[in-house]
């Protein structure tokens, strides 16, 4: 039998996992969210923007300027808000990439039905991840808005970030995804909220990476984050650099990887 | 349309063929080695009580279950390699419902006809001809969850329709439902087949398949027990008629010694006892002539029911 396989195997490898219809499971979800609560979505855009109220415009007050990866000095609120510029295209991709498709895969039997249409995993991993980075690059392009209108924005590169946010937020959709097709359990869910805590924190966030000792520095620089905080605080505050690239070039294995694993956890779940 | 070679062999090739077909659940095999051939147009079914594996080799003809071995073949194409081809051209309805919760009705059936990669017009056009079909157009609007059992099944089988499936696949499709809503599917499911639409479905309930099936397999932990039409398995497997005498649960098994002989056959049951004849009045008075008074007595024709029970010895239904 397997001499017989092996032939089509090969040419059907993509064809199986992918029908190039992504779409419909991002409109799929788009007439799905019309019936949600639209108080939870909003509270996840106004997180980072109260962040940054309190912290920017009220701490900073007190801290005055601080040193960019790049060697400029920028105000405190300058230096905070591209942060959570990126913080806030993570929240709104992580908040539909796993709570969402953590009740989707073991509560719905949504991905069953897709999946019994000719709609591939590599289909409903890429729809559902869009879905997830839509509503990241929503509340980014919200908080870009915010920045402007505070004068945060300090250079014509800052229009740079929203590809950038959309970038970001496809990277944690897609990793997201992954991690939460292996979750079974709420506690485990759980897990990933008390990684997200410290991430969010010591990232670079709210002050430079150099307070650090090296070691705590190569863990930070190992994890997601940073990356997008340093890629996002490199084009608003117009220090770019070469290292950008290296930014972005984290979030596209990122997304790679996601994929990946998503599609492969799809298929072994749905279409053994 | 071409002439064709006056060679041509007339008899159309099969859209299923299922060859040794086995699924394997770690050591278990879940489906031991299936052998069938479903014909177009044909309504085919597959009887067997729980666990008997329908579902199983209903999920592989489905192309969304890997076979273990064994070769399978739906519309001439392997699973194996050509899963969301076959998937395109099949209609499925799965045991349980997975209607999407998150949608009304109508949106249910333009969403999933999406999923086909339809065009939206003609799918939007589908959807309405279909919610009419299944008997649902005033509730074209209501969420999923506001449906009833029947109701939602029905609408299943028009989201299954929604690609103009070559084949229907229907895995229990009336189980839970009360006798009314039995008969409104039934008679969709009629329409169906007359229009030439290929049905296979499995129940374990014996009217159903008696009144769906063209042919049927008769399956038990995984293996085909008996194959045929309905009336041929009857008539193969058991008598024309059935007499059921009940003498109260505890002088059943006593009463049962005194009745051998009785008929072709009888089996007894923990709460009757039926003799298989082809007289089940004759029957009836020669047990009452011999001074056997059972408390309730009752003639039918035989049915599936009985030709299973005389294949496994155990009731479909348990
Ligand atoms: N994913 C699975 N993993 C392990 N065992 C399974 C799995 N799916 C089914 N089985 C086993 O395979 C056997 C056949 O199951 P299947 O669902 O095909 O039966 P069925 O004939 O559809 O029964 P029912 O009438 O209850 O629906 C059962 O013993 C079941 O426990
Ligand atoms: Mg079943």
């Amino acid at each position: 039998m397997t001499a017989t396989t092996t032939a089509p195997a090969r040419t059907g490898g993509l064809r199986g996992l992918y029908a190039g219809n992504a779409r419909a499971v991002v409109g799929r979800g788009l007439l799905a969210t019309r019936s949600t609560n639209y108080w939870v979505v909003l509270s996840g855009f106004f997180e980072p923007v109260f962040y940054l109220l309190s912290l920017g415009i009220g701490l900073g007050s007190f801290v005055g300027t601080v040193g960019t990866t790049a060697g400029g000095e920028v105000s405190y609120a300058a230096f905070i808000a591209p942060a959570l510029l990126a913080v806030s295209a993570m929240n709104g991709a992580i908040y539909d990439s796993t709570w969402n498709v953590f009740f989707k895969m073991n509560f719905g039997k949504l991905y069953n039905g897709m999946l019994a249409t000719s709609l591939g995993p590599l289909d409903v991993a890429l729809g559902e991840i869009s879905l997830a980075l839509l509503r990241g690059a929503a509340y980014a392009t919200g908080f870009m808005i915010v920045m402007q209108l505070l004068g945060l924005n300090l250079s014509w590169t800052a229009i740079l970030a929203l590809p950038a946010i959309v970038i970001i937020a496809f990277g944690f959709a897609s990793l997201g995804m992954a991690i939460t097709s292996y979750m079974k359990t709420f506690q485990q869910m759980d897990w990933i909220q008390f990684f997200m805590l410290p991430m969010f924190l010591f990232s670079a966030t709210f002050y430079p990476i150099t307070v650090y000792p090296e070691p705590i520095q190569w863990i930070i620089q190992a994890l997601p984050l940073w990356h997008g905080v340093e890629l996002v605080r490199g084009l608003t505050t117009g220090a770019l650099s070469l290292a950008l690239l290296g930014h972005l070039l984290y979030y596209v294995v990122m997304i790679a990887i996601g994929l990946v694993f998503t599609t492969r956890r799809l298929r072994a779940l749905f279409l053994d | 349309m071409s002439p064709h070679p006056a060679t041509l062999d007339c008899v159309p090739a099969p859209v299923i063929t299922a060859t040794s077909l086995v699924k394997k659940y770690k050591d278990f095999a879940a489906v031991d080695g299936l052998d069938f051939e479903v014909a177009p147009g044909e309504s085919f079914g597959l009887l067997g009580p729980n666990g008997a594996g329908k579902s199983t080799t209903m999920r592989m003809v489905g192309a969304v279950s890997t076979r273990t071995s064994g070769t399978l073949s739906i519309l001439g194409l392997d699973p194996d390699q050509h899963g969301p081809e076959i998937r395109s051209r099949l209609g499925v309805v799965p045991q349980q419902d997975n209607l999407d919760t998150e949608l009304r009705a109508r949106d249910n059936l333009i969403v999933y006809g999406r999923y086909f990669g339809l065009p939206r017009k003609q799918v939007e056009k589908r959807a309405d001809e279909l919610l009419a079909f299944a008997q649902l157009e005033d509730r074209a609007k209501a969420k999923v969850d506001d449906l009833s059992g029947g109701m939602k099944r029905r609408l299943t089988i028009a989201r299954a329709l929604i690609n103009d499936p070559r084949i229907l696949l229907l895995d229990e499709p009336t189980t839970g439902l009360d006798p009314q809503a039995r008969h409104i599917l039934w008679d969709r499911l009629f329409r169906l087949k007359e229009q030439g639409t290929t049905l296979v479905l499995t129940t374990h309930y014996m009217d159903e398949a008696e009144q769906l099936c063209d042919r049927l397999i008769v399956v038990d932990k995984g293996k085909i027990m008996a194959e045929g039409s309905p009336a041929e398995l009857i008539r193969k497997h058991s008598s024309r008629e059935v007499l059921e005498v009940r003498f109260g649960s505890d002088r059943n098994a006593v009463v049962a010694e005194q009745l051998h002989g009785s008929g072709e056959r009888i089996e007894v049951l923990p709460d009757r006892i039926l003799v298989y004849s082809d007289n089940g009045e004759a029957e009836l008075e020669r047990i009452t002539s011999a001074g056997l008074q059972p408390m309730t007595s009752l003639v039918r024709r035989s049915s599936l029911e009985d030709v299973f029970l005389r294949l496994t010895g155990r009731s479909l239904i348990e």
